[in-house]
């Protein structure tokens, strides 16, 4: 099975970072999480509802539908917090990029561990612009709602293809396929991980991977 | 693997926190769509699920009432799409299609795909990017903005889609696609580019009538029959006088509120006006979202705003308000169409303004009539003594504060203090008695031209003693004593002779200036 590639690539203000990158993850993982399964006797289970709200961004001209799991929101500004604040200590010219990646997990006898087969990989790049003044900062701020609304259209649109999606799980394989960590909500596992670019267009030492999940249990 | 797979609720899942500027037209949509959905006959275990496919979206009840009957227990099919229309009105009657979203249904089926599974969750994944799309079109916008100037409105019909209205150059997104046992289910938008606003005013002026003052409200009820009716989102109350069933028994009817920006009084005469109507939306729209089933050509939407005409009736020597009558005008009107609409449009004309309607109906509804209350307004600056217009004609910037020997050599009131006004002032003539000021100054107002007068910031003036009025009442504020010319050039001259002696007086309680700045520090 190959893994799903799709890129995104957008150019931001430096303060437009966190909400641009917001925007985009929670619009994937919107169409990427369930409610919680509760399952039963005789094989069967029940699946939670999933609450959405508006966001209104802002920097940007923008409002996105999130899932409304705060656990969710936590996890994920936590993650894009720290790739802006490495886009702004790098040194290197604001380039930079962040990736979404949905995995499965595979088990595999002692000793080795399990093994993680991503499906989907959401490839964000980010180009970080200066601007001079206000006005251009205004400007800016429509122009970069613009964009984000051409990159919810070519996300949906993606979604919309209904290619591969895990199988649902058995009770026993559930955490293979979902996160359950969260009590709200239960979107497919997932990792985020992000690379900056120096100015020579090669990644640095600052890669990092960000294992939203606790890294120790694999 | 699994015999039945249905849908319960997370114990810890709480409603979705609906914000309160959710897009009307998600809510429609979500609604008439979910209807459509779950009315397909696939599986008798795809009726056991009651909710809209794991998503917590709270209906309307008016919505659903009404995409119900527009279904009228049909399916889309091909050449018969599902479509929401979703327009702008402004409050001088001009409308114009913002968007329209389309469920359509074709024959390729896919007898393979499972429904209680795949089907399902394909819907529910559709649902999800239907709201991701609703965010970003330009009529999401538009519809956060909604007030006084324009409401967003949407109408529900079965047939071929209507496109032309949208101007040229429309995008068009497609949302999802889901294959059933029984046809391809497709949903897609098409939303205006060119939102450059045309006058697409269908209904004739009449010409006003004079002196009407209508001060009462009627509520008016809304033809049952008419395809064109509002969307209130009242709570209770139809047009049968029935609340709307909800739709779902376990499910949280949606109530209306109007949390938005704070409405203006005006706004709230409207919603009594129309109870519970234009500035009631669900909990989770705070504006006014107006129903219409269609606007047709006949659109019996008559509201007259005109702006500056001439002819100007003379005011009433002695008006019954006071000298500066100050009146607004509200004008309501309840199209014949059934879709309701209300605004405020405070005008420069005086009651020159008339209401008329047409008497054309679909349905015959029997409140056609508009409601006017007409208010005049004074404009600022305009209300000056007869001997100060000639003052005035010299276009002198506070001019009634100029002396009135135009021969002195300097005109510069802060050389030369202008007189305190002889006259009586307007000020004076307002803050005294309303009557006998009346008759005072009465003569004056034949030299003026009313101009209606719009404070910035200030609400639609309505209440007395609101910042228009206030203005109004004080833009002619009696002179300062120590701007006259004889105190003012006496007083100078004084100060000048005093101030040695004020130093000396100073320099005596040096200590003491000095321990007060010490206490400072």
């Amino acid at each position: 099975m190959n893994c799903r590639a799709e890129v995104l690539e957008i150019s931001v203000e430096g303060r437009q970072v966190e909400e641009a990158m917001l925007a985009v993850l929670h619009t994937i993982l919107l169409h990427r999480s369930t409610g919680k399964f509760h399952y039963k006797k005789e094989g069967t289970y029940s699946i939670g509802t999933v609450g959405t709200q508006d966001v209104d961004c802002d920097f940007i001209d923008f409002t996105y539908a999130r899932v409304s799991s705060e656990e969710l929101d936590r996890a994920l500004r936590k993650a894009v917090g720290e790739f802006k604040d490495a886009l702004r200590y790098s040194g290197s010219d604001g380039i930079g990029q962040i990736s979404l990646e949905f995995y499965q997990k595979k088990k595999s006898r002692w000793p080795f561990s399990d093994e993680c087969i991503p499906w989907e990989v959401w490839t964000i790049k980010v180009n970080v612009v200066n601007l001079a003044n206000e006005q251009e900062r205004q400007i800016c701020r429509e122009k970069v709602g613009e964009k984000l609304c051409e990159k919810i259209i070519n996300i949906v649109e993606v979604m919309n293809r209904h290619e591969y999606l895990p199988k649902m799980p058995t009770q026993s394989e559930v955490d293979n396929v979902f996160d359950t960590g969260l009590k709200d909500v239960q979107p497919y596992l997932y990792k985020i991980s992000y690379q900056i670019t120096d100015s020579l267009g090669s990644s640095v030492t600052t890669t990092m991977r960000r294992l939203i999940k606790d890294t120790l249990a694999l | 693997m699994f015999t039945k797979c249905y849908r319960g609720f997370s114990g810890s899942m709480e409603p979705a926190a609906w914000s309160s500027w959710g897009l009307p037209s998600a809510k429609q949509i979500k609604a008439s769509i979910s209807i459509t959905l779950r009315r397909f006959k696939l599986q008798d275990s795809f009726y056991e699920i009651k909710r809209e496919f794991n998503l917590a979206i709270k209906d309307i009840p008016e919505v659903t009432h009404e995409a119900k009957k527009a279904l009228a227990g049909q399916l889309p099919a091909v050449g018969r799409s599902m479509c929401v229309e979703i327009s702008l009105k402004t409050s001088e009657g001009d409308s114009m299609e913002l968007e329209i979203w389309c469920l359509e249904m074709n024959e390729k089926c896919d007898k393979e795909i499972k429904v209680s599974y795949t089907v399902y969750n394909r819907l529910s994944l559709l649902l999800k990017s239907l709201l991701a799309i609703t965010r970003v079109t330009p009529a999401y916008r538009l519809s956060r903005k909604q007030g006084h100037e324009y409401v967003i409105l949407y109408r529900i019909y079965f047939g071929e889609v209507q496109l032309s209205g949208l101007g040229e150059g429309f995008q068009t997104v497609r949302v999802g696609t889901v294959g059933t046992p029984l046809g391809t289910i497709t949903l897609s938008c098409a939303y205006r580019i060119n939102l450059a606003f045309i006058s697409t005013r269908q209904f004739e002026r009449t010409p006003p009538i004079m002196g009407i003052i209508i001060d009462h409200f009627v509520d008016r009820p809304y033809p049952s029959s008419s395809p064109m009716h509002p969307c209130n989102y009242r709570t209770s109350g139809e047009e049968n006088g029935a609340a709307y069933p909800s739709v779902e028994d376990s499910q949280e009817v949606c109530t209306t509120s109007f949390s938005t920006s704070p409405p203006s009084q005006l706004s709230s005469s409207r919603i009594s006006y129309q109870p519970a109507a234009l500035g009631v939306g669900s909990a989770d729209m705070g504006y006014p979202v107006i129903f219409a089933g269609g606007l047709n050509a006949a659109h019996p939407h008559q509201l007259i705003v005109p702006g500056k005409e001439g002819g100007v009736p003379p005011v009433p020597s002695q008006p019954a308000h006071g000298t500066q009558a100050d009146h607004e005008r509200m004008v309501m009107c309840t199209p014949l169409d059934g879709a309701l609409y209300s605004a405020a449009t405070p005008s420069s004309s005086e009651d020159t303004e008339t209401v008329s309607n047409s008497s054309e109906g679909k349905s015959g509804s029997p409140h056609n009539l508009l409601e006017t209350i007409f208010v005049r307004k004074v404009g600022a600056f305009v209300n000056k003594p007869i001997n100060q217009v000639t003052m005035a004609s010299l276009d002198i910037p506070f001019a009634m504060f100029a002396p009135k020997n135009v021969e002195l050599e300097d005109n510069d009131p802060m050389v030369n203090p202008p007189d305190s006004p002889d006259v009586e002032s307007p000020l004076q003539g307002s803050l005294h008695s309303e009557g006998s000021s009346g008759s005072s100054t009465g003569n004056t107002h034949d030299d003026f031209v009313m101009v209606d007068f719009k404070p910035a910031f200030s609400k639609d003036d309505i209440l007395p003693m609101d910042l228009g009025t206030f203005y109004r009442e004080f833009q002619n504020p009696p002179q300062l004593s120590s701007l006259s010319i004889d105190i003012g050039a006496q007083s100078m001259a004084e100060d000048l002779d005093s101030l040695p002696e004020k130093l000396a007086v100073h320099e005596k309680n040096v200590k003491e200036f000095d321990a007060f700045v010490e206490t400072l520090q």
